[in-house]
């Protein structure tokens, strides 16, 4: 059992670390520092004592020779309807660096019905190994199916890094993959590394809707090192047609009748374009006072290609529905370009959108926190300004 | 039809705020809250058993004052309510954490339906729903915007579950464990009464002890992961404002955009 001890004697009762802790779990005691149950041995505390009174100990748990026999880096490719899913190809150049700086070989993981035509693209983009488990059964994702594919194959090539998309079906079924092969899964993470020394994955993720950073490790008794990693967060890798490399096939261990699921209908989102793949997404909030006025963030997104967002403030009142929610209790998105239109910018809407490249805001109050976050911002009343933006774009696209 | 529902202490982000000066979460003041997922999951449960029948067990692992996330599960009509809290449950990732609720919930005995919130807004992982759903050995249905049908005698659940282009609707077969979106329902506001009861109850607190787990499993002995370093991330840069006659920024926004040629 890992403890954190704070030395009495030592502790200077400055409190510095009291306001460090991400948990909570430090308090002021009779002029000392004490830790609670809330503790979650992170060490924050530790690096900020200026006296050196926090100690922690942990557990020193080490590979073991079955865990130090798993090595290569493997990438889920998700596809849906005939297409592999950008992320994948993200992850395949993200994984690449990792596989060479393990000094290992970058694989593909690929399941469905009839994946041929995805193999080639696999290697184009980075691969030097593809395993394909094919069937009937994995023609729609499911949980059961694939994680009884992904499962297998781990079980059988134990890889030492497995890495899935944050997407709906990355962290749908990763989580059951982990917890039956019982190996620690990090999600959403948004940065990556090997330990030089160490060799081991350095997973960094957003965490209290991104207002600290963890870096997170799994103990070397525990293989593979698993993480979902949000889209849009590493580039496109460079495509090379001419690369190939290695097939391995394996049988779903799995009949139909096996799974607990069915589908029985999947209904197409309306939109023309989804605010999780958009390039570029143009939000209303409360300043779009009712439903027919998300006519001018329409018109500007129809101008620009871009999908059409929301605030929570214009969700819950019914002006739009959940699908176009931006933050906390909606959806993360990374655009290029985010224009926040009569939206203040509450913590939990910042949360949503505060990684997209160039953030624009439009309001007519100046002291909107929005604007403190944006790359462009123009006080001004958005029923006047959307339009003339909208207007100039239509001038100068010649569309 | 038996229900559980996991529910978790979250703090209010509503009230984080980072210190200027030491780039630091200011957590004094910072109010708890039930994580708002996991109050959907409780009117849904609500919404079930009138509709279906039966009782609800909500369950919350946690320290001492977690207490009242359950209280307020209470106020609002669950039947039962537990307190996972011991010292040896403390540091469990998302691993461990879904282990112990799991062994909870077959401790509870006989759940035919298990909801969870999609995610918890401090942890944002979203694995522990289907980390407790492959410990019992029961499908999982995520993100599930619409409970549409239960059949109790057939034991059958159809939902509606939202992914990134559209809605897919599937049936699965009983027990098993959803989680829920904002977008299912709409969770009703405690009565004075509901509140009056549910402070007197006595919450029973569920140590490791009380239910048969392996000690192995839980808390940090049981996490395959940890924490090595906890940061605050860049903050974004003051960005430049526009100002001036619109008849002038609003070109020179365009041109700025037009510029990044990020605009297609």
């Amino acid at each position: 059992m890992a403890k954190l001890l704070i030395d009495a004697q030592t502790c200077s009762g400055c409190e510095t670390c009291v306001p460090s802790c991400p948990f909570g779990a430090l308090s002021m005691k009779e002029g000392v520092a004490v830790v609670d149950e809330k503790c979650n041995f992170c060490g924050a505390c530790v690096d900020v004592c200026p006296v050196g009174a926090i100690t922690l100990e942990k557990d020193q748990k080490v590979a073991t020779a079955e865990s130090a026999s798993y090595k290569d880096v493997w990438i889920f490719i998700e596809h849906e309807q005939g297409k592999i899913s950008n992320v994948s190809f993200e992850l395949l150049g993200e994984g690449r660096k990792l596989a060479d700086a393990l000094g290992c070989k970058l694989c593909g993981m690929i399941f469905g019905e009839a994946v041929d035509p995805f193999i080639k693209e696999v290697f184009a983009y980075g691969a030097e190994k593809v395993f394909v488990t094919e069937s009937p059964v994995l023609k729609q994702y499911r949980t059961d199916p694939y994680a009884c594919a992904a499962i297998n194959l781990i079980r059988k090539f134990k890889p030492e890094v497995v890495l899935f998309g944050a997407t709906t079906q990355g962290r749908d079924f990763a989580g059951t993959v982990a917890t039956t092969i019982e190996a620690g899964l990090t999600a959403d993470c948004t940065g990556l590394d090997i330990d030089p020394e160490t060799k081991h994955l350095k997973q960094t993720r957003p965490a209290f809707g991104g207002n600290i950073m963890a870096t997170i490790l799994d103990y070397p008794n525990y293989r593979p090192q698993m993480s979902t990693v949000r889209p849009k967060v590493f580039p496109m890798p460079a495509k090379d047609e001419s690369r190939t490399g290695e097939v391995v096939r394996e049988p779903l261990p799995m009949t139909e009748e096996q799974v607990r699921t069915k589908v029985l209908e999947f209904i197409k989102g309306t939109e023309a374009v989804n605010i999780v793949d958009a390039e570029i997404i143009v939000s209303g909030g409360r300043g779009m006072g009712c439903a027919e006025n998300f006519k001018v963030i329409r018109e500007l997104a129809g101008q620009l290609g871009a999908a059409v967002g929301a605030s929570r403030a214009a969700v819950d009142s019914g002006w739009i529905p959940y699908e176009h929610q931006v933050g906390q209790t909606g959806r993360t998105v990374r655009p290029k370009i985010y224009i926040a239109c009569g939206i203040s910018g509450a913590i939990q809407h910042l949360a949503g959108m505060k990684t997209s490249d160039i953030i624009v805001a439009v309001n007519k109050d100046p002291e909107a926190p929005i604007f403190k976050f944006a790359t462009y911002g123009i006080v001004g009343d958005l029923f006047a300004v959307v339009p003339m933006i909208a207007e100039e774009f239509k001038k100068r696209l010649g569309r | 039809m038996k229900i559980a529902v996991c529910v978790k202490q979250v703090p209010d982000t509503t009230d984080v705020k980072i210190n200027p000066e030491t780039n630091t979460l200011v957590r004094e003041g910072v109010q708890s809250i039930t994580n708002p997922f996991d109050e959907f999951a409780v009117e849904e449960a609500l919404l079930t058993k009138e509709k279906y029948g039966g009782e609800i067990h909500v369950i919350s692992m946690g320290p001492p004052q977690a207490v009242d996330v359950l209280r307020n599960a209470l106020a609002v009509g669950a039947d039962k309510v537990y307190l996972l809290s011991d010292r040896a449950f403390a540091g469990a990732d998302t691993l461990a954490t879904a282990y112990t609720l799991a062994k909870a919930i077959e401790w509870i005995g006989g759940v035919e339906l298990v909801i969870c919130g999609k995610q918890a807004i401090d942890g944002d992982t979203a694995q522990v729903g289907p980390g407790i759903a492959t410990r019992l050995g029961i499908p999982q249905l995520t993100y599930v915007s619409k409970v549409k049908e239960i059949d109790v005698n057939k034991k059958k659940i159809v939902v509606e579950r939202m992914l990134e282009h559209g809605r897919e609707i599937v049936e699965s077969s009983l027990p098993a464990l959803i989680t829920v979106i904002k977008d299912i329902n709409e969770p009703r506001l405690p009565s004075l009464l509901g509140i009056k009861k549910a402070a007197k109850v006595q919450i029973p607190v569920v140590t490791a002890k009380d239910i048969p787990v392996d000690e192995n499993r839980i808390g940090l002995k049981g996490s395959p992961t940890w924490v090595t370093k906890v940061f605050t991330p860049e903050v974004r840069g003051g960005g430049e404002m526009l100002k001036g006659e619109l008849a002038q920024v609003v070109p020179l926004l365009v041109d700025k955009l037009i510029e990044s040629k990020l605009i297609k």
